[in-house]
């Protein structure tokens, strides 16, 4: 993965009529590292990822370099329902035994009994896992998640925690995780930014060993830290503590 | 047209409601209440067969139920009977082959390209408006009374339902599966292939069943139209002869034609559509 390239964003503008989502955003991504990208709704993060994605256009007079292979998991799963697993993995897979490598991809998330499953007789939590497949089994150099674990439960939540973290060091492409989950960001990421009225307000690194957990010291304040970032008043945040 | 689509659909969109539901629990009643069902119609049949003994029912009004079947293991037996079926039956053919190619055809045009849609959507549109049946007096002044009209009369009524169906089905493609065809590398003619057409399929279906139960509707029509061979001959040809069985026969199959094709389409739907939730379990 030598020849992995920075993802790199320069003066990135998008405005949707007279709403500026983004505002001359500048993001770099260190080859192979694991970022958290938290904001309230209405804070641009979407729309970030949607053009890091290849779904929105960039505007010509945004400086953009991004890595050949992007994949990306969504809020939800979006398999094919006319598809059995192992074909919504392999969807689009140019090379050699397309159906080799999405049945190795879902051995690593743990589908293999499931790979001639309709998506319709998955749970929630098998769905995520085989759309995380799908994206693994590109190689991807930038993998973008938006939200991938919002649907889930809490418990399935922590599964699929260890399970991205798990892939993440076996594959090692750069992560960008979009979350509105606090304690998510911290759980997972090596930095954390906060996007504020389409600029990154705040970029935090987390240097915590993993496994990383609540109870963690620095845990509590770096959550305290980030929940005032995102505007939440002190009383409050004593308070859900 | 609209009448008729408005039965179809009723017939469509109440799809094939699960047995089990309608099964008891336990399942051992289950044998019991099936011939309950039909007991009511068996009553219907005996009074029908004891009007008719009595001569309260005159054969020329409405033939009793035993010289019906008579009737008809006769007419089968003479091949009368088969070879009218197979006429009437290449003329349905015939017209399901060019309605529903033609059908498919323009919502594959309208619903895959703006344009496309410009050019055919309104005209079809209008024409759905036209009860299709009204234009038999004007398919006998261009196709004359052979076989022509009654073919094009059962094309027109299949050719809509599928159309306006399949470009519903096209038009209505989740765009979160696009977006998610298009992350994972598929162009254009991969995400026709593999996310449009496969997701508009369920709808498309349902169009073929309103185009065969359109289509016979039709066949019953055209065969009213000079036929010289066709159970819808065989029907006209009795009423001249006053043989109320034989026509009783013409009737039953007929609705036979309408049973067979509900179980062709169901049948095509269980395979093609076998990834569907209430199919899995079924």
């Amino acid at each position: 993965m030598s020849d992995q390239r920075n993802v790199s964003v320069r003066g990135l503008t998008r405005r949707f009529g007279s709403n500026t989502v983004l505002h001359g955003l500048d993001l770099e991504l260190e080859p192979g590292s694991f970022t958290a990208l938290l904001g309230r709704s209405g804070s641009g993060k979407t729309t970030l990822l949607r053009t890091l994605a290849g779904l929105d256009p960039a505007p010509a007079e945004a400086a953009i370099d991004l890595p050949d292979r992007v994949a990306a998991v969504f809020q939800e799963p979006r398999l094919l329902p006319w598809k059995r697993i192992w074909a919504n993995v392999a969807l689009g897979l140019s090379g050699a035994d397309p159906k080799e490598r999405a049945e190795r991809a879902l051995g690593e998330v743990g589908l293999a009994r499931h790979l001639e499953a309709w998506p319709a007789t998955l749970s929630g939590g098998e769905a995520q896992r085989a759309a995380l497949a799908r994206a693994l089994v590109r190689e991807p150099r930038l993998l973008l998640l938006d939200e991938p674990f919002a649907a889930l439960d809490a418990l399935t939540r922590i599964r699929m925690h260890a399970l991205v973290l798990d892939l993440w060091r076996a594959h090692g492409p750069t992560t960008l995780i979009v979350t509105h989950d606090v304690d998510e960001a911290v759980l997972l990421a090596d930095r954390v930014l906060v996007l504020d009225a389409g600029r990154i307000a705040a970029d935090i690194a987390v240097d915590m060993p993993r496994p990383r957990s609540h109870g963690d010291a620095g845990f509590v304040a770096l959550r305290r830290r980030l929940l005032s970032e995102l505007g939440l008043e002190a009383e409050v945040i004593r308070e859900a503590a | 047209m609209s009448d008729t689509h408005a039965i179809g659909a009723r017939r469509a969109l109440a799809p094939a409601r699960p047995r089990e539901a309608v099964r008891p629990p336990n399942g051992a009643g289950f044998g019991l209440s099936r011939y309950k069902r039909f007991a009511s119609s068996i009553v219907i049949l005996l009074l029908w067969q004891g009007a008719s003994m009595a001569g309260l029912i005159a054969p020329r009004t409405l033939a009793a139920p035993t010289t019906i079947v008579a009737t008809a293991w006769e007419l089968i037996l003479s091949g009368e009977l088969p070879h009218n079926l197979l006429v009437s039956l290449g003329r349905v053919a015939a017209g399901l082959v060019i309605g529903v190619s033609s059908g498919v055809t323009l919502a594959l045009i309208a619903g895959l390209s703006k344009r496309g849609e410009e050019i055919v959507d309104a005209p079809m549109q209008m024409l759905r408006t036209l009860p299709f049946l009204a234009l038999v007096p004007l398919f006998i002044l261009w196709f004359g009374i052979g076989e022509a009209p009654k073919i094009a009369l059962v094309s027109l009524g299949s050719a809509f339902p599928v159309y306006l169906t399949l470009f519903a089905g096209i038009r209505g493609t989740d765009p979160k599966l696009m977006e998610a065809g298009r992350v994972f590398g598929l162009d254009r003619a991969g995400l026709i292939r593999h996310v449009v057409l496969p997701g508009a399929l369920p709808s498309g279906l349902v169009g073929l069943r309103y185009a065969l139960g359109s289509a016979l509707l039709s066949l019953v029509i055209a065969e009213q139209i000079n036929a010289t061979a066709g159970i819808g001959f065989l029907i006209n040809d009795a009423r001249d002869f006053l043989r109320t069985d034989v026509i009783v026969v013409g009737l039953v199959v007929y609705a036979l034609l309408g049973l067979l094709a509900d179980a062709l389409v169901r049948t095509v739907e269980r395979r093609a559509l076998a990834w569907r939730p209430n199919l899995i379990k079924g």
